[in-house]
């Protein structure tokens, strides 16, 4: 399997990533050897088994819905880089 | 007569309740260890000794007012993942330099309801990625048995720490093997719990169908009594084991004649130095004298797979877990522009490291359309024969043992630009954190001067025998406490 640069760049869009022309290279070339290495999985017969999303023996958790303390909004707010009247201010999304 | 940095401590709470010294003491050797080593180890993020001392006067009173614990007034180390109220927690990275966190993990206020005494947080790889520790923001960790070479990782300071005396005891976390590889290169003694046994509640994600918190320390009675410490239900985790937690230390003594143990040969080919190999069949030979009974014709066809299935799914699941770093809500932010979507890409293209971000491409790579089915869905399939395979491996044997790691410590920067070859060194420990099984990593000897590490894995839940089995092995074979010489 061979990742392209067009593909990496693509990856870096859906990641949120910024990446120069030098990190495209050196992506494509890594990521292509790392993902020739896990194509022996192919060869695995998995007809009718089920895929296993975690280990635990438990699903789904419930709880009675009560009203609980959290964290005070100033505790929380001051981690924020910009807020403005007791709001974490967001930059425009729309133009 | 032995410094106090030294003791194990099992041994320095025997000292602190006969008041041959106070924690105060305790942690003053103990820091002044730490200051003098940590130049050359740089195990360490922040040094916490006012903390430290704060603690150690609290922990005092609680042995003059007679309401100590097994760990009160006990210098630990705390793997920089997890969240410390008050207390800056970095996870190894630059977007998150300057967080100080407004809440407290359960397992610090397990720690802190116990008395024990925090020195400080410890180095990681960048949010727990990577098997050295050179993936930190914060500089690379030297390993204390020789400084040119690694510790092992991504719980690598905490290792590192506590083999040096820089602490007695230590918090790390394992998503493929960062607790018992980093354990086995250090030569102390470090368990992956059994999923769901610890709560992560505060713990920086990686992977969540992955990441356990658990102990580091120098003997295998110190770890049993941190685990009991932090172990047990906790509602706000919702992966966590609603039935109560084992009585651990119960398991330490009991007679291990009659033990069936399986030892897997898919462990024990190509890739293995020659010397690991000849320490782990010593301590074979050790635990047939012990009584056990070992059967060498054990095979699970499925560990060749774990690699893959481990690098498909724990880097899917931290692309998705790593999404919150955004330059918005906390942590980091580039100023370089006033548009939202160059904010975001320049935040996290500036505060997140190589590794980090080839694992957020891989992982964003196998969950994206067209490649899903082929990559994460047929890990997850493959995932569920891996589990299959140790369940039968598991109706005819009480524990499995094996090599933790291929090799000994390597030298600093070795494979540091070949990520794949980084990823080996993690191939014994992958196949029961897949299958979410516990195993611990404890010394079974020196290779060129270097400590080798056995792994002894134990079915869902059973962390109890493989304490029963690895002190029995510790107390024939001198004890534990090994310490390096930095």
């Amino acid at each position: 399997m061979t990742i392209s640069k067009e593909q990496v760049q693509h990856l870096a869009k859906l990641a949120r990533i910024e990446i120069t022309d030098s990190e495209v290279r050196i992506l494509a070339s890594q990521l292509s050897d790392i993902l020739e290495h896990f194509e022996a999985l192919e060869d695995v017969d998995t007809k009718d088994i089920a895929p296993t999303a975690h280990p635990a023996p438990l699903r789904n958790i419930m709880r009675t819905d009560e009203v609980e303390d959290s964290l005070s909004k100033e505790d929380v707010l001051q981690l924020a880089p910009e807020t403005e009247d007791g709001l974490i201010r967001v930059r425009a999304v729309l133009e | 007569m032995k410094e106090l940095w030294q003791l194990t401590a099992h041994e320095a709470n025997k000292g602190l309740r006969s008041r041959d010294f106070s924690s105060v003491e305790l942690t003053n050797s103990v820091l002044e260890r730490l200051n003098s080593v940590e130049p050359e180890m740089n195990a360490f993020i922040t040094i916490t000794e006012e903390t430290a001392l704060v603690q150690a006067k609290e922990a005092d009173k609680r042995f003059a007012a007679g309401t100590a614990t097994a760990l009160t007034g006990i210098p630990m180390g705390i793997k920089d993942l997890i969240v410390t109220k008050g207390t800056r927690t970095t996870a190894g990275s630059q977007i998150l330099s300057e967080f100080v966190p407004p809440y407290n993990s359960h397992v610090n206020e397990k720690l802190e309801q116990a008395g024990t005494v925090m020195v400080g947080k410890t180095n990681l790889d960048e949010f727990a990625m990577g098997s050295s520790t050179e993936h930190s923001a914060f500089g690379a960790t030297s390993n204390p048995w020789d400084t040119a070479r690694i510790p092992g990782g991504s719980s690598g300071g905490s290792a590192a720490a506590v083999s040096a005396g820089a602490c007695l005891g230590a918090l790390g976390s394992d998503t493929g093997g960062s607790i018992r590889q980093p354990a086995a290169l250090c030569g102390v003694v470090g368990l992956d719990p059994t999923y769901g046994r610890v709560s992560r509640f505060g713990v920086i994600a990686f992977g969540s169908s992955l990441d356990q918190v658990g102990p580091i320390g120098r003997d295998v009675e110190d770890v049993a009594t941190i685990l009991d410490c932090i172990g047990g239900h906790d509602p706000r985790d919702s992966t966590s084991n609603p039935e109560p937690m084992p009585d651990l230390r119960h398991y330490l003594g009991r007679e291990v004649k009659g033990l069936r143990i399986g030892v897997p040969t898919e462990y024990f080919v190509e890739g293995i130095e020659p010397d690991v190999k000849e320490r782990v069949e010593e301590a074979l030979l050790e635990f047939e004298r012990l009584g056990c009974e070992i059967d060498r014709t054990l095979s699970l066809p499925m560990t060749k797979h774990a690699l893959a299935v481990y690098y498909l799914i724990a880097p899917s699941e931290a692309s998705s877990n790593l999404a919150r770093y955004d330059g918005i809500k906390y942590g980091l932010r580039d100023e370089t522009s006033n548009e939202i979507w160059k904010t975001v890409e320049r935040t996290r293209a500036k505060g997140f490291g190589e590794e980090v971000k080839r694992r957020i491409m891989l992982g964003t790579y196998a969950l994206s359309a067209g490649y899903y089915d082929k990559y994460y869905l047929k890990a997850q399939q493959v995932r569920t024969l891996i589990i299959q395979e140790f369940n039968e491996a598991f109706k005819q044997y009480d524990l499995l043992v094996t090599p933790t790691t291929p090799s000994v410590a390597f030298p600093k920067k070795q494979k540091i630009n070949d990520p794949y070859a980084m990823y080996l060194n993690d191939i014994y420990t992958l196949p029961s954190a897949v299958a979410g099984l516990p195993a611990l990593s404890m010394p079974c000897g020196i290779a060129a001067g270097l400590p080798v590490g056995l792994q002894i894995i134990g079915n869902f839940g059973e962390e109890g025998k493989i304490l029963q089995a690895a002190h029995a092995y510790e107390q024939t074979t001198g004890g534990g406490n090994l310490l390096a010489s930095l």
